[in-house]
């Protein structure tokens, strides 16, 4: 399998564990897998994202401008950002929820979010999800990055099986989240499944 | 055994195979890593240490070396600045087991001051460096590296540059690693001290041994010529091999030549890598470095060859390549018709800037705002340093006048004072940055009767490369319960008359402790004193209630991001607040009160 897999949002969204487990469970389906992730200041909340190309030849740690197979954006101005990385036929799972950037409090440009999805929309393949209402029985938005997981898995795209994807998520998550995280999955996978293109 | 891990961790893991006895260290986006893994793995006998800063470090590492022990020593590139005065004399001395120092640079740049390059520091130092292009190789190249040490005793410079440091890839590596067994030192006073006689003889050696390397360097298997016998050729290395090879893979009848070893330059290798081309662009982040080497080669040689890159215009002369940027000069430089990738984006709706913040809750934005709050009317120089804590100069906070290296803020501080009496000069330093560079030039305010007003933002950890412990938090890398530095006690025994602890989240308590402080002569000391948020337990959240009048005031006072506005009215988001309560001591009409999490 050769696939380009761009991960996106604000630092401190859990992209980076999003990334860990498509990664580990690209290997762990026996293909070579190669990263990168955004490292130190860009952090403390401004844009982040991980690159993971799955497959041989692929040399360079990111991926060229459209080539990403799929984008995973917890954030629906960061897809735009990174929109330049899809492949023309490539589909992007959205999260529609926007954040803020904190000099929005300070300066109001009056960004919510909608006109990005409104792009994306006309731009590309898209699954736009609320992430709130996804996250919402568990009590926290911070499952999303396990929920999104769940969508790119049960849709078919990601090229990898649910059930790796889900035992690598159990062997990442901490003991007492194990059984939130799962459910979290679960309820992406459902959301994934509607659009599923076996 | 096969794992998937960081380029760092991939020279960490290199350096467990290859039998290091000693690993020192001081944290920098992007190296920090390195010295991570080493300490998490089985590293049975070896020791692995935290530097106090990267001097340190290379001096820790000088002694064992010359026991015969292999040693790593890990920094970013402007680390390698602090630790020149000992690299510098160590290159004329020489080493007996194995040194290699990583020093990573940060094309971009992405976390740095500077965007300097280490291979000008190994041509300037007059030693070995190895340039790596992936984590595999970086695995590979870190055992040649100590091969090429001991071989010529000398300490190698390692340089991966951040697109490496933090990729991750799967490496093989042994499940159990044996640190080498070392002679100890032996005494001999005409090796091991350096005396001009010494330092004139070693010069000549130093001189005549690189060429020998350069030699050998040309037969190193990293150095390599790819694809066909084109005229129009391609000089990369690092990354950016990387990132040429992406473009070129689908062109295989452009020569493509990669140097690994940027110093001593492979000129052999180089010669006959040119035969039959009649032009080469170079490819290469940071400076022209190779561009420059053909350069002198080719005049030395007589070889007619047009040279292009960075000095041409052909290469951007600043900020990091990209596999798109390379597509885009390599199109151009191939006469290649430009393709457009991708999905047109020229109608896309203006993106929101997302400018680093200080976190929500962050107990910096307390201190700072306290002194702003408290010296608010009066004129004040704001001195800096690195860390976290230059995010203070970010609105509406605005409390960071300059930055210019560790340690710098206090040194300036005083300065700032000389020049203007009238004024009264802040110095805003990190515990861990206090530790490293900042503790001489409290010794220098002192010495020379400034007037100043020092304050340690002390959070107990390193927080902007990644919590690393350091001397006052009472842990080390050995995984050792060791004691505390404390900050006030160093303070009190350089002499400062006047140290205060306060906590910064106690609003009206550390106006006051700074009012107290300012009107005081001489040099004062302020220990803001409150835990990092992203590594405690948050012990609260703030809500605002229905008193609020909707003023802004909380909003445009601290600039904090849990505070935000919903349909027009402010509140606090729930999954950011920590519960630090310095807007609900700001608030003019007490809307804003402290609930249980």
């Amino acid at each position: 399998m050769k696939k380009d897999i761009l991960i996106c949002g604000v630092g401190g969204q859990g992209t980076v564990l999003a990334s860990k487990i498509i990664a580990a469970s690209a290997s762990e389906a026996g293909d070579p897998v190669h990263s990168a992730e955004t490292i130190g200041m860009a952090q403390r909340g401004g844009p982040v994202t991980s690159h993971v190309r799955i497959g041989e030849g692929a040399y360079s740690p990111l991926i060229p401008f459209g080539s990403a197979d799929m984008i995973l954006a917890f954030e629906p101005a960061e897809a735009v950002r990174n929109l330049r990385y899809l492949k023309k036929d490539g589909i992007v799972i959205v999260n529609s929820v926007p954040v803020k950037p904190v000099t929005e409090s300070l300066m109001p440009t009056g960004y919510d979010g909608t006109e990005m999805t409104e792009y994306l929309k006309k731009k590309c393949t898209c699954i736009v999800i609320d992430g709130e209402a996804l996250c919402r029985p568990f009590g926290s938005s911070r499952y999303f990055n396990i929920a999104i997981l769940g969508v790119a898995a049960a849709s078919g795209r990601l090229g990898i099986a649910k059930e790796i994807v889900l035992s690598e998520i159990e062997r990442r998550v901490p003991a007492k989240y194990i059984e939130a995280n799962k459910a979290a999955f679960q309820a992406g996978a459902e959301i994934g499944a509607q659009y599923a293109v076996n | 055994m096969k794992e998937y891990v960081m380029g760092n961790g991939a020279i960490g893991l290199a350096a467990l195979a290859a039998g290091v006895n000693l690993v020192s260290g001081y944290p920098g986006t992007p190296s920090s890593e390195i010295v991570e893994t080493i300490a998490k793995y089985p590293h049975n006998g070896v020791h692995v240490e935290w530097s106090v800063n990267e001097k340190a470090a290379m001096e820790v590492a000088a002694a064992a070396s010359y026991s015969g022990a292999r040693t790593l020593v890990t920094m970013k590139q402007v680390g390698l600045n602090v630790a020149s005065d000992p690299l510098m004399s160590l290159a004329y001395v020489g080493v007996k087991g194995g040194m290699v120092v990583v020093s990573a640079d940060d094309p971009g740049p992405i976390s740095s001051q500077t965007e300097q390059d280490t291979r000008r520091f190994a041509e300037f130092a007059r030693i070995p460096v190895f340039d790596p292009a992936s984590p595999e190789e970086a695995y590979e190249m870190i055992g040649d590296a100590y091969e090429c040490s001991e071989k010529h005793n000398t300490p190698v410079l390692f340089r991966p540059t951040t697109r490496v440091d933090h990729a991750y890839a799967a490496i093989e590596h042994p499940e159990h690693t044996v640190p080498k067994k070392y002679p100890g030192f032996i005494k001999d006073s005409s090796k091991w001290v350096i005396f001009p006689r010494l330092s004139f003889a070693n010069h000549a050696m130093i001189e005549k041994r690189n060429v020998e390397i350069g030699e050998e360097f040309s037969a190193y298997r990293f150095n390599t010529v790819e694809g066909g016998d084109s005229e129009k050729a391609v000089v990369a290395s690092g990354i950016s091999y990387s990132y040429a090879k992406e473009f070129l893979k689908d062109h295989p009848d452009v020569k493509l030549i990669r140097v690994a070893t940027p110093y001593p330059f492979p000129e052999s290798f180089m010669k006959k890598a040119l035969t039959g081309v009649k032009e080469v662009l170079c490819l290469e982040e940071l400076s022209p470095y190779n561009e420059e080497q053909i350069a002198k080669l080719c005049g030395r040689n007589g070889i007619l060859l047009t040279i292009r890159g960075k000095l041409t215009g052909d290469v951007p002369a600043s900020g990091e390549l990209s596999t798109n940027m390379i597509e885009g000069i390599l199109q151009g430089y191939l006469g290649l018709p430009k393709e457009s990738d991708g999905i047109d984006m020229s109608d896309a709706p203006k993106l929101p800037v997302r400018p680093p913040v200080l976190c929500a809750g962050c107990p910096h934005r307390a201190s700072f705002y306290a002194v702003k709050k408290a010296m608010k009317g009066r004129k004040c120089y704001f001195c800096g340093d690195i860390g976290c804590y230059t995010l203070g100069n970010a609105q509406p906070l605005d409390m960071c006048d300059t930055c210019l290296c560790m340690g710098a803020g206090i040194t300036m501080a005083q300065g700032f004072s000389w020049v203007d009496k009238e004024g009264i000069a802040f110095a805003f330093v990190g515990d861990s940055t206090f530790f490293a560079s900042g503790m001489t030039g409290v010794v220098n305010a002192v010495y020379n009767n400034a007037n100043m007003i020092l304050c340690v933002l002390d959070n107990s950890t390193t927080a902007m490369t990644g919590h690393q412990p350091h001397p006052g938090t009472g842990r080390n890398m050995m995984g050792d319960i060791v004691a505390k530095v404390d900050i006030a006690s160093v303070l009190q025994g350089i002499g400062l008359t006047k140290v205060v602890t306060v906590n910064p989240l106690n609003l009206t308590e550390a106006m006051g402790t700074v009012r107290q402080c300012a009107d005081l002569p001489g040099v004062k000391a302020i220990i803001f004193k409150s835990p990092c948020v992203a590594i405690t337990k948050p012990s609260g959240r703030c809500h605002v209630n229905e008193n609020c009048i909707n003023c802004g005031a909380c909003i445009r006072e601290i600039g904090c991001p849990a505070l935000i506005r919903v349909d027009g009215q402010t509140t606090i988001d729930p999954n950011l607040c920590t519960g630090c309560g310095l807007c609900s001591q700001i608030c003019p009409v007490g809307a804003i009160e402290e609930v249980a999490r």
